[in-house]
């Protein structure tokens, strides 16, 4: 397949890690802040193929693992009590434990849940069903954003009323500022995002090396991506610098999407957000501006907060701040697996349990 | 839900557009998209084209990792 054989080659990766290997003589704790990171670099099993001084952390950025069991079980207890709507959203949210139940649970007992590829399933689903109201829950990054800012833009034109967004989006910077912040965990250099970058563009992240010193890559997903970028934050790490460096040209640019900026901050404004884990992190998330008010669920519905409860014995928040790896957690692997999650880092693909679980070394 | 894998437009009608995926068709919009034309790689994501790929940026990303290797 195109832009992605090129991006596999075997020789290719073995001659980068040789030469990582190479360079490499510092401490490094590298964080990398995307699920579909997390997610390769276990896959390909990069973790194990680097020396003992780079250390691979997992941050938070899976969007349904960061998502606070406060907004978890708040829909839950919305879905109970409003009979007459439809709640839209991703596959992944369906299984994420609440306290005492999920939204597939309460889909089982009735109420109306429907799974969405894209936030324009939901505004279809409005259009077909005009006897009811339609709720998309929306959690998701810079990429989901501009998804969901589109649809409600396209509601708004189509005279759509019986539409309107839960908007749990969170944004990336602010995150990566608050771990360095906290100080709970010692980060040496970021892998940033491709996608959500190519939204936001690398110019993002300018505060982190100009005012925490921290070196920034931005890199892609393929294998060849993803040690390309270590190698480049490798070596600046060796070089004492701190720079952004771009890795994943083929799709990333400094300035971004300009036109799906304008579409997110035409309806959105940012708003502070509790995250799993981390608590609440200032302008980290996205609300409805009131321009677009109608097509807000927490204006339109009354929607109770939710019990602030983790579920029992999860570690999710310390392996979302990096703390912990998920072999860290006593119940990984025994009471926590993807067919049975305990939390949601072992629900969605994205998430660092999950990716540990599907790859882990099975010692006989 | 991040699909991330290129996908080739095959087919544009005002702001919506059909890609193939490795043979599989899929309905997407463009509003995201300032320019996308008939047989450009985008990524996809949640249904709509968030980027377009730079080919020859793709090469020169191949050369770097060449150049580093030696
Ligand atoms: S293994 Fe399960 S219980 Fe443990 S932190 Fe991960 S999701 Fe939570």
């Amino acid at each position: 397949m195109k832009y992605i054989d090129d991006f596999r080659q075997r020789e290719l990766a073995l001659g980068i890690l040789g030469k990582i290997r190479e360079i490499s003589s510092r401490k490094a704790n590298v964080m990398e802040i995307c699920g579909t990171h997390t997610h390769s670099i276990s896959r390909y099993g990069i973790r194990d193929s680097l020396p003992p001084n780079i250390r691979l952390i997992s941050g938070p950025g899976c969007p349904v693992c960061v998502t606070s069991a406060n907004d978890v079980n708040r829909i839950i207890a919305f879905v109970r009590k409003e009979r007459n709507v439809i709640v839209a959203t991703f596959g992944d949210m369906l299984r994420v434990p609440g306290s005492g139940s999920t939204l597939q649970e309460e889909k089982a007992r009735g109420s109306d849940i429907r799974v969405v590829y894209s936030p324009l399933d939901a505004l279809d689903m409005a259009a077909s069903n005009p006897g009811k109201e339609v709720v998309f829950y929306a959690v998701g990054f810079e990429t989901t954003a501009p998804t969901v800012a589109a649809t409600v833009l396209s509601a708004a034109e189509d005279g759509v009323k019986n539409l309107s967004v839960l908007s749990l989006h969170k944004l990336t910077p602010p995150a990566m500022k608050a771990l360095l912040d906290g100080g709970d965990v010692e980060i040496d250099g970021f892998i940033c995002p491709g996608h959500v970058t190519a939204v936001i563009g690398a110019g993002a992240y300018g505060f982190l090396s100009t005012r925490y010193g921290a070196p920034c890559v931005v890199a892609g997903f393929e294998p060849l991506d993803a040690l390309l970028g270590l190698h480049m934050l490798i070596r600046q790490i060796e070089e004492g610098r701190s720079e952004i460096e771009i890795e994943y040209g083929r799709v990333v640019t400094w300035e971004g999407n300009v036109r799906a900026q304008g579409i997110i901050n035409e309806v959105f404004e940012p708003a502070d957000s509790v995250w799993r884990g981390i608590g609440t992190i200032p302008s980290s998330g996205l609300k409805i501006r009131d321009a677009y008010g109608r097509f807000d669920a927490e204006k339109k519905f009354q929607m109770d907060a939710g019990a602030d409860v983790e579920p029992a014995g999860c570690m999710c928040g310390s392996v979302l701040k990096g703390l912990i790896t998920p072999d860290g957690c006593p119940l990984f692997a025994a009471a926590c697996t993807p067919a049975d999650p305990v939390g949601p880092c072992m629900v969605s693909s994205e998430g660092t349990c999950a990716a540990f679980y599907k790859y882990r070394k099975v010692v006989a | 839900m991040c699909l991330g894998i290129p996908c080739r437009i095959i087919e544009i009608k005002g702001l919506k557009a059909k890609v193939d995926l490795a043979g599989v068709k899929k309905d997407i919009s463009l509003r995201l998209l300032d320019g996308a034309r008939l047989g450009d790689y985008v990524i996809v994501h949640a249904g709509f084209a968030i980027e377009r790929l730079d080919e020859e940026k793709a090469a020169r990303t191949i050369s770097m990792i060449e150049e580093v290797i030696g």
